[in-house]
Parts: C-alpha cells; sequence; structure tokens
C-alpha cells in the first residue's frame, strides 16, 4: 500500500491541465499509462535514473480508476490533492457556486473523527 | 538594527481577490462587508509604514512535495515569481512578480542555523497563495521586498506546535539584529478551524466554531501559554482536517510575544471559515 503513489498521482496530474482533462475522459487509461510511465520518475530527475518499485496495488489502481473519492479518502489520500484535482475535473459540470464542493463533502458524509492517516 | 514595525498575524483566503474584484451578478453578497474589513486591516500595514517585508506561510504541495520535504525553509533569491496554474483555474488569482531581500535573508538563515534551527533554503522559490493572498490584501502594490518563510503544515509528520513558536520567538529576534536601519514588518498567514477535502468542509461557518472563538482570544491575548495548552498534533485534526494551518498562527503568536495584546483584531464569519485578523505594533515601532 503506497498514500505517496496515490499522492504522487493525484499531484502529478493536478499540476498538468493536459492530464486533468485526460483523467476527467479516461480515468482507467490515464492510470494505467502513468503508472506504467510515470510512477517511477523521480520528480526534478533524469528519467534514466528513475526509481524501480513503485507501483499501485489492485485497491488503489482501481479506486483512482473509477474517480472514487470516498475509497481515496479511506485510503488516506491527502485530501488537499484530492479535492483540488477533482474540482479541476468535475466542478465545471455544477451551475450553482460551491454545488461541487458540497455534493463532495455529502460523498464523504459516512466518515467519522478519526479521519483515516494521512501520513506518508 | 533594524526596526520591526508591526507584527501581523492572518487567514488567507484564496478567494478574497475573485470575490472583491467581482461586478454585478458575480459579486457575492459577503463581498463589500469583506473588502470593507480588509481595507481597515491594509491601513495597520500601511501606517507601519515598512521597507521590508518578512512572509510567512506554507506551500500548498506546489514547488514543495513528499520527496523532498524541508519543515521550515526560508526563500533567498532575488526575485520571487508567485500563483500557479491551479491557483489560476481554480481561485482566479494573477500571475505576480516580487523583489527579495537577499540581504535578510542571508541574515535569517546565518542567524537560525546558529540558533539551532536547522532551516533549509531556496535560491529559485515560486510563491503560493499562503503568501499573496495577503500581499494582495494587506500590500497590493507589491512594491517592497521580501522574505519568504515557508512551514509546514500541511504534510505529517510536523514539528509539535511549541517548535513554531520558538521559531517565530527568533525570527523576531533576528529581525531585531539584522545590521540595517531598515523597518520590516512580520507578516504569516494560517488558519483557524478548516475542513479541505473532507465531509465538513464548505460550510455555513468553519468548522468548529468554538475552536476558532477560542482561538482568537488566545491570538488577540497573547496567550501562548493557553493555545500550547490545548492544542496538540494529534487533537488539531478534531476542528477540521486542515487546522493544522494554526501552527502558522501559532509561530506568529511567538513572533508577537508572549501577553502581548494585539493592537487590531478583527473577524469576519464567512461560510466555509473565519477570517481573523491581527496587528501588533512593538514598543518603540514608532508606528
Amino acid at each position: 500500500m503506497s498514500k505517496y503513489l496515490l499522492d504522487k498521482f493525484l499531484y502529478t496530474v493536478d499540476r498538468d491541465p493536459e492530464l486533468v482533462e485526460r483523467y476527467r475522459e479516461d480515468p482507467r487509461g490515464t492510470v494505467e499509462w502513468w503508472e506504467a510511465e510515470r510512477a517511477n520518475v523521480i520528480l526534478n530527475v533524469q528519467a534514466a535514473e528513475k526509481s524501480t518499485w513503485l507501483k499501485f496495488d489492485d485497491v488503489e489502481r482501481e479506486a483512482l480508476a473509477t474517480h472514487d473519492v470516498p475509497k481515496l479518502f479511506e485510503l488516506g489520500a491527502h485530501p488537499f490533492l484530492t479535492l483540488t484535482v477533482c474540482i479541476a475535473m468535475f466542478e465545471r459540470d455544477y451551475q450553482e457556486p460551491l454545488g461541487y464542493q458540497l455534493y463532495y463533502a455529502q460523498c464523504l458524509s459516512n466518515f467519522k473523527l478519526p479521519y483515516p492517516d494521512i501520513t506518508t | 538594527m533594524a526596526t520591526v514595525a508591526a507584527v501581523i498575524a492572518s487567514t488567507h483566503h484564496p478567494f478574497y481577490y475573485r470575490a472583491s474584484t467581482s461586478t454585478g451578478d458575480e459579486r457575492p453578497p459577503f463581498a463589500d462587508e469583506w473588502v470593507a474589513k480588509i481595507t481597515a486591516f491594509r491601513e495597520t500595514l500601511t501606517r507601519a509604514n515598512p521597507d521590508v517585508l518578512v512572509l510567512v506561510g506554507s506551500d500548498h504541495f506546489h514547488q514543495i512535495w513528499l520527496d523532498n520535504m524541508p519543515q521550515f525553509l526560508v526563500g533567498k533569491a532575488p526575485f520571487y515569481d508567485a500563483n500557479w496554474y491551479n491557483e489560476e483555474r481554480e481561485f482566479g488569482l494573477p500571475r505576480m512578480f516580487f523583489k527579495g531581500d537577499e540581504n535578510l535573508s542571508a541574515h535569517i538563515l546565518r542567524s537560525g542555523l546558529d540558533a539551532g534551527f536547522d532551516l533549509a533554503f531556496s535560491n529559485e522559490l515560486r510563491i503560493d497563495h499562503s503568501v499573496t493572498c495577503p500581499m494582495i490584501t494587506l500590500r497590493p502594490e507589491a512594491d517592497l521586498p521580501i522574505v519568504p518563510i515557508y512551514t509546514n503544515i500541511f504534510a505529517p509528520p510536523l514539528p509539535q506546535p511549541k517548535r513554531y513558536v520558538q521559531l517565530g520567538q527568533a525570527i523576531r529576534e533576528i529581525v531585531e539584529s539584522w545590521p540595517s536601519d531598515l523597518r520590516v514588518a512580520i507578516i504569516g498567514t494560517g488558519h483557524l478551524s478548516l475542513e479541505l477535502g473532507g465531509p465538513r468542509q464548505f460550510g455555513p461557518h468553519g468548522p468548529d466554531p468554538e475552536f476558532d472563538r477560542k482561538a482568537v482570544e488566545w491570538i488577540a491575548n497573547g496567550d501562548i501559554e493557553k493555545a500550547l495548552g490545548e492544542v496538540s498534533l494529534e487533537n488539531l485534526w478534531e476542528p477540521g482536517n486542515a487546522t493544522h494551518g494554526f501552527l502558522d498562527f501559532m509561530l506568529m503568536m511567538g513572533t508577537a510575544g508572549a501577553g502581548e495584546k494585539a493592537d487590531y483584531v478583527d473577524t469576519l464569519d464567512l461560510f466555509h471559515t473565519m477570517e481573523a485578523y491581527f496587528t501588533w505594533y512593538p514598543k518603540g515601532a514608532g508606528a
């Protein structure tokens, strides 16, 4: 299990406008491509010196591939990253101000304190 | 030696820029009151007549990432570009540009290291809304050189709360020992109770109004002892899952000094979070 890799996926998508659109339109394909091509790239390091050991487990991969916000929350993905990338993808589909943010909160309403640990 | 012209602590609300500049149907009903409060708050910095700004904030996973995570980092660069694509996208924040004061950065780094704080540094730092929000609210001309200082309030494990207070105290002493005749304002931003990406987010108020009430009282009275007695890394999750941003308020309480009552206190109960604004004028600062 790798909270770090979940966070790394969300972080690298969130900062790239093209990846945001790609992840919105084709989440499963984007996750599979990213895990094969990008998961082991150390940011700010040449590709030849990439890592060799990072991969999702099945539950993590499925959560990302289905935009499953409650599952990502349960797995301890950093809530700020999940929220930010989801706002980038889905806020546009809601007419009311903060409509998506309130829907997002409702989706997580079964979670009580203490929330899942986000320490990486 | 340099003069600490003002110590300022504030929330940083990334929606302020858009709310304050929007017009017509786009303008939210709370915008006018918010602008009035910010305008009054801005005057507390203006009348301190600062030459340089030290700005304490926290990178929100922009340049600082989990493969290389400093707890405390001082910017030491001649210039700083500011705001990021996802802040333009979500908050409508503009790109900004600031001049740095490398001399003060170097002094803070050298003195901080010698005082036992193993400060990281950056010679090329693009800063985010934790620093640009107070510039937009307090000094929109963005005409003064800055020294940004980042703290980790975001990615556990974090330092203990008392360490933020100690660093705030050290920053005050270090600025006061800077061999310069300039007037320095030390400004830091954090949060009261706040939830982001959790079930309590974006409610009609902050997620824990009782925490907010107590926190404003601690800050306004300089009651560091009480804040440290009630706040821990473990219980800061309870008022809201992003409430560790309060640690930057605790740092600023250290900068203002134990028992020092704020000269200016204001709050605004907004949706999602309570805004809070504090200014101290150190004795002899001549503000």
